[in-house]
């Protein structure tokens, strides 16, 4: 569905590449990951998909077409996605909030229709958050944030999810819920593509993990295949140990106090 | 937001057309002479003696049309300032770019260059490297991202355009243009018709390119990237937005001088009346804009005769206070 092709990007006035030749697929119906210390380009993955910054070498296709080629209304069409960082400089409801999810599909003077409506009130239910739906932007706790902008980027009844660690700041309910509405949003038909810090999650919720460093894939593959003992000894430079989650058995990560000499 | 035309829509636009015909009928009734509304409508319709047809026609009726125009194009120019760059403080008189506009203005005046509609381009141009500057400045303080930082950014650029004009203005002839109140201070006294509509044409035209993106406007508010996310091409539209502004602002300043503070408080009212979504907004802050200049001439001229107050004066000593009130918002 969503596939970079040896992605290779660089922000202006760097030396160094931010991205160089990282490759990956997020398939339908499967929760893809990718995970990788501070600085490693997680996110410049996602700036690239939005050509908020250039690539120098590959290509990201979704369904096969270049991005490049596709205008960016119609790329929001296809590819929804949840940036890191935003904040509302005006107070909206939650409502009017999620119904922005809907501007890709508005053109010109062509009018709000009652499939917009329904867009919005399937997100807004499949986010959970009927409850806050008349509530003002600037009322909103961080995690009822995230489950809003989640419910927004729903709207854009996308067949491609892209997240920007979504679960920044949130609790353990609030983390919980979000990664089983991702699994669920996975089950139905969606390509999930996740930035996140928490590999202990990941490795319990996604199908598949890529683990970057400094802009290259430093491991690929299933969650047994890359939570590594060695593997995350050596990119995130600490002393760590792999263990099984008690619960469903997924590899578990636990830091060791005290850096290796 | 992006519904279909609400009922408050209809409501609040109605309302609020009905204010600035008042306002508007006071306009024209209140000065010197003042005109009863009655005589004023029997005016407009080409009634009543010759005498008051005359002040109403070619005198009072410019000079609020005039008003109503700059009110209108400050206003929406403001609106989308806001929006674009996520401050509520923004607006072209405290960003410098009205102050960028007057240079420019005042600069074609001493050059000689009245010939029509060239003023204004010269404003436009003073206008548009004003926002650049602000801009840059405010980037190489620490990001346009901060809203203080924009904002000292712009008032540096203002006084330093403020200074200009004085210099300017210093070395001309005298009675060969408009004195340095005029530009600084703001006025529509003497209005004429022919400026009336070159103004009307300008607004019209900011009017029209700021409605037609101001869907993308909406979304632009949540940030660059949330907004780039949802199909907006970033770049062009805040550049659109920022020329759109600046057009606007240099029309204005060519037609009427320098008048403060419009920009800041009008947006604030509009979405007060509970109204979101630009294109309502955008409507709201038109009709707002208008009806606050008129009155804030109609005060100009009545609160100390025969002494006539300056127009940028009274609109300062609305916007400062609401300024501080607003000061907060800004973290």
């Amino acid at each position: 569905m969503l596939h970079f092709d040896s992605v290779a990007a660089r922000y202006p006035r760097q030396v160094l590449l931010a991205l160089d030749g990282v490759s990956l697929d997020a398939p339908v119906g499967r929760i893809t990951a990718v995970v990788g210390p501070n600085g490693s380009g997680k996110s410049t993955l996602v700036r690239a998909l939005l050509g908020r910054v250039a690539l120098e070498r590959g290509a990201i296709t979704i369904d096969g077409a270049d991005v490049r080629s596709i205008a960016a209304r119609e790329r929001a069409r296809r590819v929804a996605v949840v940036p890191q960082r935003e904040s509302a400089a005006f107070p909206l409801p939650v409502r009017e909030l999620v119904a922005l999810g809907r501007h890709p599909h508005l053109s010109g003077f062509a009018g709000w229709g009652a499939a917009d409506e329904a867009a919005v009130r399937g997100a807004i239910e499949a986010a959970g958050i009927g409850d806050l739906s008349e509530r003002s932007s600037d009322e909103l706790s961080g995690g009822e944030w995230q489950r809003v902008r989640i419910a927004r980027a729903l709207a854009q009844q996308a067949p491609a999810l892209v997240l920007d660690e979504p679960t920044t700041f949130l609790d353990i309910a609030h983390e919980m819920s979000v990664f089983e509405l991702l699994s669920s949003l996975a089950r139905g038909g969606i390509a999930v593509l996740l930035v996140s810090h928490q590999l202990n999650l990941v490795a319990r919720f996604a199908d598949q993990i890529i683990l970057l460093h400094r802009g290259v894939v430093a491991a690929a593959g299933t969650p047994a295949d890359v939570m590594r003992g060695d593997i995350l000894e050596r990119v995130y430079d600490w002393p760590v140990v792999v263990t099984r989650d008690p619960a469903i058995g997924a590899p578990s990560l636990v830091p060791l106090r005290g850096r290796r000499s | 937001m992006v519904g279909p035309v609400s009922r408050r829509f209809v409501l609040v636009v109605a309302l609020l057309a009905l204010l600035l015909a008042v306002v508007a009928v006071s306009g024209v009734a209140l000065g010197t002479i003042a005109i009863a509304p009655r005589d004023v409508i029997a005016a407009l319709g080409g009634h009543g003696d010759p005498l008051t047809r005359s002040v109403v026609r070619d005198l009072r009726l410019p000079r609020v049309a005039l008003a109503a125009l700059v009110g209108a194009g400050l206003a929406m120019s403001g609106t989308a300032l806001q929006a674009t760059l996520r401050n509520p403080l923004a607006e072209p008189y405290l960003l410098g770019v009205s102050g960028g506009a007057a240079v420019g203005a005042v600069l074609a005046v001493v050059a000689g260059a009245t010939a029509a509609g060239i003023v204004p381009l010269a404003a436009f141009a003073g206008a548009v490297v004003a926002v650049i500057v602000a801009l840059m400045v405010a980037r190489a303080a620490g990001g346009r991202a901060d809203g203080r930082v924009l904002l000292m950014a712009g008032v540096v650029v203002g006084a330093f355009a403020n200074a200009a004009i004085m210099v300017v203005l210093a070395n001309a002839p005298p009675n060969a243009l408009r004195n340095a109140t005029w530009w600084m201070m703001g006025s529509v006294a003497g209005a004429e018709w022919p400026a009336v509509r070159a103004l009307a044409v300008y607004v019209a035209i900011g009017a029209g390119v700021l409605w037609s993106n101001a869907r993308d406007v909406d979304v632009l508010t949540l940030g660059d990237e949330p907004a780039a996310a949802l199909g907006v091409r970033v770049e062009r539209t805040t550049r659109l937005v920022y020329l759109v502004a600046a057009l606007l602002a240099a029309a204005t300043v060519s037609a009427a001088g320098l008048v403060g503070f419009v920009g800041l408080v009008v947006p604030h009212l509009a979405r007060a009346t509970g109204l979101r979504g630009h294109r309502a907004l955008l409507a709201a802050a038109a009709l707002l804009g208008a009806t606050l200049v008129i009155a804030a001439d109609v005060l100009a001229r009545v609160a100390m005769p025969p002494a006539e107050l300056p127009l940028g004066a009274v609109t300062a000593l609305i916007g400062v206070p609401f300024f501080l009130t607003r000061l907060r918002s800004l973290r």
